[in-house]
């Protein structure tokens, strides 16, 4: 069983709430931080800590902290990305919604260290309701002096605010999202210069993703070594992962890094295995945008070390034959999904969350949508195979922001894995579009 | 001060000059191709990601290569940077890649559209694009939008560049277009139906790179390479306009008025619209001279010449390169190394 930092108390009654929070340990890294600690040693835990970015990067988050600029009488701030919105990813959703005040906990902490006086949480504009708890949450902590005008008499004053998106994927990108908290379109920004720099309102700015901030209490609480000590080399800590798909027990799971990959798929303790007594086929080990891997590259690396849910060892063989640890979604598939129809879906979507701005992904996003829809639907041919993955190596690389390369990698990795499925649908295009068909070595019908 | 080399060519710019800049100086023709990017307009560039170019050493301290190809419309100048434009294998394929894409859903309508001949998507797909064609699918098209009495918006043709938006929003007060809707099906409108209504506004014609604005007086008269372009002035009473323009003549008649333009095809001096869509008689101007037309060839020169190969320092040139080169002879870099 492991350590759960966390979501320890994620299910005692009424956690929710300043009061019972509170006993339970809650804003004891405030105290310390604001009272017997300066804003660098708090730095410096993160960074002995070995934190590393949750929102899907992995940029160790103290060594980003320590990049933030601090030029004299200029504001600076801290901003916590709860745009969390790839398909296939909802910790942060549970972490807020359940524990609100390990968040806001978090933000009061690292807006000490960063030396922000107002910060900000930016939250997916679906999630309207969680917002309404966060809300409640940042009441409560203002009503109990540890947000406002000088928190616990020590002359640190601090400002919270909550700001919904309206509903864009693309402003879960940093700076396409201080753009829509500035109040603009929410077009990713060319860097640089870097919001460590120049970001919300041209200041310094950080933004952090929502677990990477829960951490922080943990972090300064028990030391940035201790920390350190769960996990494996460069992968420390413990890392929500939240499991969906075709596994027994969906739902998110606080793991320490380092669990074996077949062990969080098949032990009762995590997923408990394939539904409905059925194989897996493939994994997408961390949120849509990550490179998809068989069954048997999952679970072992290319060289037949068994894989780990580590950065390290997911990304093992580089995108040959590894994937990425991202965000922690966690997507498995039995033997009935068909990959062709998985890998349009997941290009469909960001066809439509591409924001238009730079002219590969514009156009190249809604190119491989429609050669996948055709390809899905019957009216394939052998040459399009090759041709979508000519377009994703277009994209990738060459673009402003990131979702280039969110949208390229999942269609080059399923063509990479599953080239004789593709071929399938080209050859057999009348089986392949029956209700239920799906390729298994031939014609399976789930 | 920053030394550079770029294309096997060293030069000496300025801090904080980027890329673009530094490569014009060495003459346009040189210099990577802009469809997004303008001079002056403020915060353009970085979009359109056709003048990506290669960093083979980020600066004299740390000559590491970049790991991505590089906007060079944005990206400053460091002391020691090695640049590959044309050098660069992938930097090409890479731009015949923008070339389609930016292709895919542009109409092609070149035989009936007024910007041919003046167009920037033309000329950047006769130089680096290829002339067949992958896409199969239906392109994307729009509904014709009325925006007013002198302009006309055709936003099939438009590929998104944004400079129609920077130059309302840095040129005039209370922009009243902009970018509705997001990816592929992203356009430019008005929201809701409004007239772009003031002084400066025909200026969205003379910034956009292909056809997609266009005015309305001078619609489907003349193709632009029969008309003869003249520099002309004018005491004009706008303060803000200065009313230096080139006149396009087709035997004794002013067809169209339009800003002059630099050797990059960027507008000198912005006009006032009374300059543009009024004054179409040859008693309303000051006649300066025959103007130059650098960058768009057909009206310049009636013919096409490939870009500038600098083949001294590309290691191993693709064979189709070579034949392609060995057929048209590139021009010789006067002075530089030629």
């Amino acid at each position: 069983m492991g350590r759960k930092l966390l979501t320890e108390h994620i299910n005692v009654e009424g956690i929710d709430t300043f009061d019972v929070y509170r006993k339970h340990g809650g804003y004891r890294s405030v105290e310390k931080a604001i009272k017997t600690m300066t804003p660098d040693e708090v730095v410096e835990e993160v960074k002995k800590s070995g934190l590393r970015g949750r929102g899907g990067a992995g940029f160790p988050t103290g060594m980003k902290w320590s990049f933030l600029a601090k030029p004299e009488g200029v504001p600076r701030y801290l901003v916590c990305n709860a745009d969390e919105s790839e398909p296939g990813t909802f910790k942060d959703r549970q972490l807020m919604t359940k524990l609100p005040h390990l968040l806001i906990e978090g933000m009061i902490t690292s807006s000490y260290a960063l030396g922000a006086r107002t910060s900000y949480i930016y939250i997916r504009g679906e999630l309207l309701y969680v917002l309404r708890i966060l809300e409640k949450a940042v009441a409560e902590a203002y009503a109990a002096g540890f947000l406002g005008k000088n928190i616990l008499g020590s002359g640190y004053d601090l400002d919270l605010h909550i700001h919904p998106g309206a509903g864009a994927y693309i402003c879960g990108e940093e700076t396409a999202l201080l753009e829509s908290l500035e109040g603009k379109r929410g077009n990713p920004r060319n860097k640089p210069p870097f919001p460590a720099v120049s970001g919300l309102y041209a200041r310094p700015t950080v933004v952090n993703n929502v677990e990477s901030i829960a951490a922080v209490p943990v972090i300064v609480n028990e030391g940035g070594n201790e920390y350190a000590k769960i996990g494996i080399g460069k992968s420390t800590g413990t890392k929500l992962i939240s499991a969906c798909g075709h596994v027994k027990n969906p739902g998110i799971y606080e793991i320490e890094m380092g669990v074996p990959v077949e062990e969080f798929i098949y032990s009762d303790e995590y997923c408990g295995g394939i539904w409905k007594g059925r194989e897996l086929k493939a994994v997408v080990a961390g949120g849509s945008s990550v490179p998809i891997l068989p069954k048997d590259l999952i679970l072992k690396t290319a060289a037949g070390e068994p894989r780990l849910m580590t950065y390290e060892s997911l990304s093992d063989g580089g995108f040959v034959t590894g994937t990425m640890l991202g965000s922690g979604g966690f997507i498995a598939m039995d033997e009935t999904t068909c990959i062709v129809k998985n890998t349009w879906n997941f290009s469909r979507f960001y066809h439509h969350e591409s924001c238009g701005q730079c002219s590969p992904c514009r156009e190249g996003t809604g190119w491989l949508e429609k050669v996948l829809h055709r390809l899905e639907h019957g009216h394939g041919q052998m040459h399009d195979i090759d041709l979508i993955v000519n377009v994703a190596k277009q994209i990738e690389g060459n673009t402003i922001c990131p979702l280039g390369e969110a949208a390229a990698w999942p269609v080059t990795a399923a063509v990479r894995h599953f080239r004789d499925e593709f071929e399938w649908h080209v050859t057999h295009p009348h089986e392949a579009t029956r209700p239920g068909a799906v390729y298994h070595g031939g014609l399976v019908l789930a | 001060m920053a030394k550079i080399t770029y294309d096997g060519i060293e030069i000496e710019v300025p801090d904080g000059t980027t890329i673009m800049n530094a490569a014009r100086q060495l003459g346009g023709k040189l210099a990577p191709p802009a469809m997004c990017y303008y001079t002056p307009l403020k915060g353009s560039g970085g979009k359109c990601r056709a003048c990506l170019v290669r960093v083979a050493a980020g600066s004299a301290k740390d000559p590491r290569p970049m790991p991505k190809l590089v906007a060079s419309c944005i990206t400053p100048v460091q002391d020691g940077m090695v640049v590959e434009n044309t050098t660069s294998q992938q930097v090409l394929d890479v731009r015949k890649g923008i070339v389609e894409m930016l292709l895919i859903n542009h109409p092609l309508d070149c035989p009936v559209c007024d910007q041919a001949g003046e167009c920037d998507l033309q000329n950047f797909a006769f130089e680096h694009g290829i002339s067949t064609t992958r896409y199969e699918e239906e392109r994307r098209t729009f509904d014709k939008v009325d925006i007013g009495p002198l302009i006309q918006l055709h936003m099939t043709r438009c590929i998104l560049c944004y400079r129609c938006v920077y130059t309302a929003d840095q040129l005039t007060d209370g922009r009243v277009h902009g970018v509705l809707g997001r990816g592929d099906a992203s356009e430019i409108g008005t929201y809701i139906e409004n007239v772009i209504d003031n002084d400066f506004s025909g200026n969205v014609i003379d910034v956009c790179p292909v056809g997609a604005l266009t005015d309305k007086t001078f619609r489907f008269k003349q193709r632009v390479w029969l008309t003869k372009p003249v520099d002309a002035h004018r005491d004009c009473t706008h303060e803000k306009c200065g009313g230096r323009v080139t006149l396009w003549y087709k035997g004794n008649d002013v067809l169209r008025v339009t800003a002059r333009k630099d050797e990059n095809g960027e507008v000198k001096e912005w006009i006032c619209n009374e300059c543009r869509f009024d004054k179409k008689e040859t008693s309303d101007w000051v006649i300066d001279g025959p103007a130059h037309i650098d960058r768009s060839s057909v009206v310049s020169a009636n013919h096409y010449e490939l870009p500038v190969l600098n083949q001294q320092v590309i290691a191993d040139m693709p064979e189709s390169t070579m034949r392609e080169l060995a057929q048209n002879p590139p021009l010789k870099l006067g002075g530089l190394n030629g």
